[in-house]
């Protein structure tokens, strides 16, 4: 039973207030300190605005003058620190959004300065890299959202990523191998949904089995047939990239969104139609009802079982795709643990958005970001080494879930076998 | 009337109120479906199910004609090289398991107060680095204080790899099974660097000098021989860990706390200090698995030093069902297992992973105690389940 | 009169009990029946089978004189039979109309959720039947009373004309309940018939129109209203003769135990739950907290134990300020709980019942030297305790989960009573438990409270606050209405402080030493 005080109160909020406006004025004085100092005056940062291949139009590259622009950012969010210890703002997102995109500007500005980079092909390939966390939080999302934890999405990957190359290779044809990788996540999904439903078992034990397992076939198909006869099981080419006549020619974003291969683009439906799904048809309306409150379901008649069975089955599916990027969406080819901490990251993608198909999404582009920007960092060589900078995405994901999972609350029967 | 009949459980605590037969029932069908279905695997790769076991068995214990031949040769010319050949498989295989065991009480700790402490892999490595880096930085102590300080920095690596998602879950709720994970891939990052950089011996390679001599744990026989004292030390760790959950208050609290967070926080038991000391530990004990690998058996640390041994621990922990006495038994099994599939893959060319195909099944078996007993026919098997997922919030 | 249904020789075995013994129930259409049991008794189980949740073993089901087989929630559904569950079947944070229309969902183009006209057809029924509730409210954010509306209306969303209402006034205050009355009688006026399950023998006299009385699962007997008597249903329900009054001497209170002033506490989502109370607890005393669950009863027992930080306000205890104690402090300055979720709080149900019995104390001696556990100790404790408190289990080393609710209740209690302690807090102590195990615990409470041992005793019960307070305090929103001396009081009175309404000027005497709160 709630009591009649569902208003903000005051004091936490002035708290948060404080919180978040020091905290945007300690990131002005690190932006000044860090990186203005250590920006000679007089040079500048191209970000290049062009990617060679493509079809968006031309523009000219955008020049800054280096220095001033870090000043300028750490100037930025100076103010809005200011401006929140003084009169605060309701919307905390916005001000996380300032704080990181000072941040980032700052850090590109001073990380390229002399140099230039290119900041489409940076968006563009953030925007690939997110793909297949994307896919790996969907199917979180998806499951979670009726009540079963997978954690096993690691897993599925990789056992879809190698089907897929194995069963293009030997078919000539990449549909074959995207069929494939789908299939073994629904397989996989379906196994874990029998065990975590009927037999009851954890969860999060069923998942950590099929990571292993999943590792450990991969592995001992790779070693004792792919690597052997890699021209006739591993060698699978890639899905061609597909250009969305007209949208293609916008500059920057046009190669970022409009001039990707297939797997892209069926992740950009997946997002809009599992939102649609879920808010707004009666299956979606079933679904979070057996992930919140299973037995309120079953009194109505609601087959609880069956809908985290399908639900945890088309997960899989998503978790397959997701697999398949990685090999015929990508390299052609299968090495031992290609996934890299993949499905875990879009797991963190999931809890920051909140169990929303279109909050996965965007944090997934956060973390697709963190991943494009260290490879960009080694190239332009900056004095970090590059085994920090490839640490990064996994820093950020620990920081994420501290700061966010107090707060973001998952589906209420999370985790929990239902008994009758 | 109650009836004050002092009968006793007759196992030792903490296995679940059964018979020590029934508790070792399940595992052991366990195992042997899990062997039962490698074997499947190895006859889908077109290799020979006996050869490949059979090479599984000698790599494990060693072949008995040699044992034969080599006391022949000790009662006739009294020279020792063909018995130490001949035990260097049952050896090999002890040395294999001595990591394990201290990675799996250490899984297995954090089982006991509802942590999932994936990160084991990660605490190995930062153990082992730390140890060597006592080991082989410092010169000139004797050994009686060199070798401990050497353990002891490796624990302390692995306790802070440990404790830092350990806070972050006491104090934000922040799920430990994606944290470790993370601080996983963190450690093989920063140890790519270190090995490739400031703690990189001179040459090629991306290894560690070696470890002084009076760091080393001492070993029981002559060359090639490698086992060593770190496997009594995990006896000894073992036991004490034994002692500690099960006979102290400390262990009270945490097992309180690992089994009804709710009722031990009633009960005055503070959630937050419990969470992060068993992280400590579990960090801790998986810290020294990397000590005693370094210290005892290879002396150096390079790439992929701590590979498998995380998830190995995990299977580990819950077949031996998180007691101290069950994870010796599973470690001791384990490393049988895995040297013995060092000689299966070079001898039938059966992939070393083969094992992690086993003991993913392991576990889901252990986990789902009805497939077993299905498969056999079993009645009536009393399972204590440990209740691990509480979803990801506090 | 037609019996529009029929349940004929029902029987349901589970695992260890039978549940339900060859039962036989009819309900007369148009008219309210009355399932009267104490809890165990089977009504609960009965229902489920009715409403397709459970298949029972043997028995039939006639629903307007024709045999029918309920295979699910579905089946009852389209048969016409509906249940109002007493812990709701609501999903908090979905709003009313999703609730509403779960299951049944109408669609636009096949496809979409059509929301409007489900809103609409809320608001028709509203009207009908006087259940006022906003469509798009949020569960969450409604009180108790106005969710127990929405699941009427879901009810009658599907058509239903057999009601079955299982325990509705468990979380109502006396004028919610004649507000629930009203609507029952509308529901019939339309022509519903109802079955309305309570273990509550007053309310069965004022509502239903026939009773039937169930004990261990079997039909003890029907009997007529108008001869019935909560004594004659009492003995029914039990099997024996009950004394409804507990036994006890006049208080002879003395200096305070617990003193409150101006205590604000906030629960997890950041509310002010507790707005200000001020009260004391005095030794050899009951002080019986009244009122509604989730008025602030909650988190007040958890500030008084540490559980919860304070905002604001003083709390002492014999002197020792208690307000920033570790619950490990409280305990040891001598305050004893027991839990209102036993289960959750009160024991670790998969550790031994000597573990269980030292789950307080096990750092202290003699339980434990320094760090080391001192087993042999631990095992005597617990052989007595179990001795003393007559608690059933065939001996101290199985876990706490093969034990009764009753029995663990004993253990929970035997710990708690086996320490020095100079203030007892009990939250919901009888909730769920049979007649007997009740009867044990009160009696256990006033020993305490003879002892000279200050009591603070929370329910929901107005029966049980009204049985062992000497002082009462209504709580509502967070705030003390009033403090009364228990003697003086009637139930009326009580039921409109529970409601809120604080009359300026009232007949009801109050002690003088009654601190007013507004």
């Amino acid at each position: 039973m709630t009591t009649i005080n569902a208003t903000i109160n005051t004091a936490l909020a002035k708290r948060s207030q404080i919180t978040y406006g020091i905290a945007l004025i300690a990131v002005g004085l690190f932006i000044y300190l860090i990186f203005g100092l250590n920006t000679q005056a007089g040079l500048q940062t191209t970000y290049g605005t062009n990617l060679a291949g493509s079809q968006a139009l031309t523009i000219p590259d955008i020049v800054v003058p280096a220095q001033m622009t870090v000043l300028v950012m750490a100037g930025i969010a100076v103010f809005f620190g200011a401006f929140q210890l003084a009169r605060g703002v309701r919307s905390t997102g916005w001000l996380i959004g300032i704080l990181a995109t000072t941040f980032v500007i700052a850090f590109l500005t001073w990380a390229a300065q002399g140099k230039s980079f290119n900041l489409t092909g940076m968006l563009s390939s953030s925007f690939v890299r997110a793909t297949p966390i994307a896919l790996a939080a969907l199917c979180g999302v998806i499951s979670e959202r009726s009540a079963v934890i997978n954690i096993g999405i690691e897993g599925i990957m990789l056992m879809a990523a190698q089907a897929a190359v194995v069963g293009a290779t030997v078919t000539h044809n990449l549909y074959v191998g995207l069929f494939a990788a789908i299939l073994i996540g629904a397989l996989v999904a379906a196994l874990h949904a029998y065990l975590v439903i009927r037999f009851k078992v954890d969860q999060v034990v069923s998942g950590v089995a099929i990571n292993i397992f999943g590792a450990g076939f991969t592995a001992f198909m790779s070693s004792r047939f792919l690597q052997k006869s890699g021209d006739m099981l591993n060698n699978s080419g890639v899905f061609p990239t597909i250009s969305i006549p007209g949208l293609a020619k916008i500059p920057i974003l046009g190669p970022m969104l409009f001039e990707n291969n297939i797997i892209i683009y069926l992740m950009i439906l997946l997002v809009i139609a599992m939102h649609i799904m879920l808010f707004y048809t009666p299956w979606g309306l079933r679904t979070r009802a057996v992930g919140e409150h299973p037995k309120a379901a079953d009194t109505l008649g609601i087959n609880v079982y069956l809908m985290r069975y399908v639900n945890v089955i088309i997960g899989g599916i998503i978790a397959g795709l997701g697999g398949a990027y990685f090999t015929i969406g990508s390299v052609g080819r299968f090495d031992e643990e290609m996934t890299a901490g993949k499905g875990f990251i879009g797991l963190a993608a999931m809890i920051f958005g909140k169990w929303n198909p279109i909050g996965a999404f965007t944090s997934s582009l956060i973390f697709g970001f963190a991943d494009s920007l260290q490879v960009k960092l080694q190239i332009l060589r900056v004095p970090i080494p590059s085994e920090f900078l490839l640490m990064a995405p996994y820093i950020v994901t620990m920081i994420i879930l501290t700061g966010v999972v107090g707060r973001a609350i998952p589906p209420a029967a999370d985790g929990q076998p239902y008994e009758k | 009337m109650t009836d004050t009949n002092k009968s006793k459980p007759k196992t030792p605590e903490g296995i679940g109120g059964g018979s020590l037969r029934d508790a070792l029932r399940v595992p052991a069908l366990a195992v042997l479906t899990g062997l039962i279905i490698g074997g499947f695997a190895i006859l889908i790769s077109g290799a020979n199910v006996f050869t490949a076991y059979g090479a599984l068995f000698v790599g494990s214990f060693g072949d008995p004609v040699r044992f034969f031949t080599g006391f022949q040769q000790l009662f006739t010319t009294g020279e020792t090289a063909g018995l130490l050949r001949a035990i260097y498989p049952i050896t090999e295989s002890l040395v294999a398991a001595t990591p394990y065991i201290f990675a799996g009480l250490s899984v297995a700790l954090g089982f006991r107060c509802g942590l999932f402490n994936i990160g084991a892999e990660g605490q190995f490595f930062i153990g082992a680095l730390c140890s060597a880096y006592v080991g082989y930085s410092i010169v000139g102590l004797p050994a009686y204080i060199h070798l401990p300080l050497a353990l002891l920095g490796g624990a302390a690596g692995g306790a802070l790899w440990g404790v830092i998602p350990g806070y972050l879950k006491a104090k934000f709720g922040a799920h430990e099974v994606v944290n470790t994970i993370m601080m996983n891939w963190i450690a093989f990052k920063l140890s790519d660097w270190l090995l490739n950089g400031p703690m990189k011996a001179s040459g090629f390679r991306p290894v560690t000098p070696n470890v002084e001599v009076s760091a080393q744990l001492p070993r029981f026989f002559p060359d090639p021989i490698r086992l060593n004292w770190g496997l009594i030390l995990a006896f000894v760790v073992a036991y004490a860990l034994y002692w500690f959950l099960f006979k102290t208050t400390l262990g009270f609290e945490i097992r309180s706390v690992g089994a009804n967070p709710d009722a031990a926080k009633y009960a005055g038991m503070s959630i937050v200090r419990n969470l992060v000391l068993v992280m400590a530990m579990a960090g801790g004990l998986a810290g020294l698995a990397g000590s005693a690998q370094v210290l005892g058996t290879d002396h150096w640390v390079g790439q992929g030093f701590s590979a498998g041994y995380g998830f190995d621990a995990i299977a580990l922990a819950l077949l031996g069902k998180s007691h101290p006495f069950g994870v010796v038994v599973s470690a001791l099994l384990f490393g049988f297992l895995r040297s013995g599939a060092t000689r299966m893959q070079s001898m039938a060319g059966i992939p070393i992973d083969i094992i992690d195909i086993i003991q993913g099944m392991v576990i889901i078996f252990i986990a789902a105690p009805e497939i077993i007993r299905w498969l056999y026919r079993i009645k009536n098997i009393k399972v204590e389940e440990t209740v691990l997922t509480r979803g990801w919030g506090k | 009169m037609t019996n529009v249904l029929e349940l004929r020789g029902i029987t349901k075995r589970f695992p260890g009990v039978l549940a339900n013994d060859k039962i036989d129930i009819s309900l007369r259409e148009g008219k309210i029946l009355a399932l009267l049991g104490e809890n165990g008794a089977g009504k609960t189980t009965l229902m489920n089978i009715l409403y397709g949740l459970y298949k029972p073993d043997e028995g039939t089901i006639l629903v307007r004189g024709q045999e029918v087989d309920i295979h699910g929630p579905n089946d009852a559904i389209a048969r016409g039979i509906g249940m109002v569950h007493q812990h709701f079947m609501l999903v908090p944070v979905m709003t009313v109309t999703e609730n509403v229309m779960l299951g049944v969902e109408p669609t636009k183009n096949r496809l979409f959720l059509d929301k409007d006209k489900v809103a609409a057809r809320i608001r028709e029924i509203s009207d009908q039947y006087g259940l006022e509730v906003d469509p798009h409210a949020y569960i969450q954010d409604l009180p108790v009373g106005i969710q127990q509306r929405v699941e009427i209306i879901k009810v009658l969303y599907r058509s239903a004309d057999i009601l079955i209402l299982d325990e509705p006034t468990a979380v109502l205050t006396p004028q919610e309940v004649e507000g629930l009355f009203k609507i029952i009688q509308s529901l019939i006026d339309k022509g519903k018939s109802i079955i309305f399950i309570t273990h509550k023998l007053k309310e069965v006299m004022h509502v239903a129109d026939d009773i039937t009385v169930l004990r261990l699962g079997r039909v003890v007997g029907s009997i007529d209203p108008q001869e019935a008597s909560p004594e004659i249903l009492a003995s029914m329900m039990v099997g024996r003769d009950v004394n409804l009054v507990v036994m006890k001497q006049l208080a002879k209170p003395k200096e305070a135990v617990l003193e409150v002033k101006d205590l604000y506490v906030r629960d997890e989502r950041q509310n002010l739950t507790v707005n200000g109370v001020t009260f004391d607890v005095r030794k050899g005393e009951v002080l019986g907290i009244a009122g509604v669950q989730g008025n602030g009863q909650t988190e007040l027992v958890y500030a008084l134990t540490g559980l919860l930080p304070t905002e604001s306000g003083e709390m002492h205890l014999l002197g020792n300020t208690i307000r920033h104690a570790t619950p490990r402090k409280i305990l040891e300055y001598g305050v004893a709980h027991i839990p209102e979720d036993r289960q959750r709080h009160g024991l670790v149900l998969s550790f031994p019942i000597h573990d269980n019995m030292m789950l307080c104390t096990y750092y202290q001696q003699p339980f434990a030297n320094g760090v080391s556990l001192q087993q042999n100790t631990i095992f005597d404790n617990a052989e007595a305790l179990v001795k003393q408190y007559d608690v059933r289990t065939p001996n101290i080393y199985v876990n706490a989960s093969t034990l009764s609710g009753g029995n663990q209740q004993k253990v929970i209690v035997a710990r708690e009573f086996s320490r020095p302690i100079h203030l007892l807090i009990a939250s919901q102590p009888t909730r769920g438990l049979d007649v007997g195990s009740i009867e044990y615990i009160h009696s256990q409470i006033i020993k305490k409270r003879d002892e000279g041992i200050g009591v603070l005793l929370v329910s929901s019960e107005l029966d049980e606050i009204l049985a062992l307070s000497d002082r009462i305090a209504v709580m509502y929103k967070g705030r003390i209405m009033d403090i009364l001396d228990a003697n003086k009081v009637n139930k009326e009175y009580l039921g409109l402080l529970m409601a809120g309404i604080h009359p300026s000027e009232t007949p009801a005497a109050k002690s003088s030493a009654a601190e007013k709160v507004f």
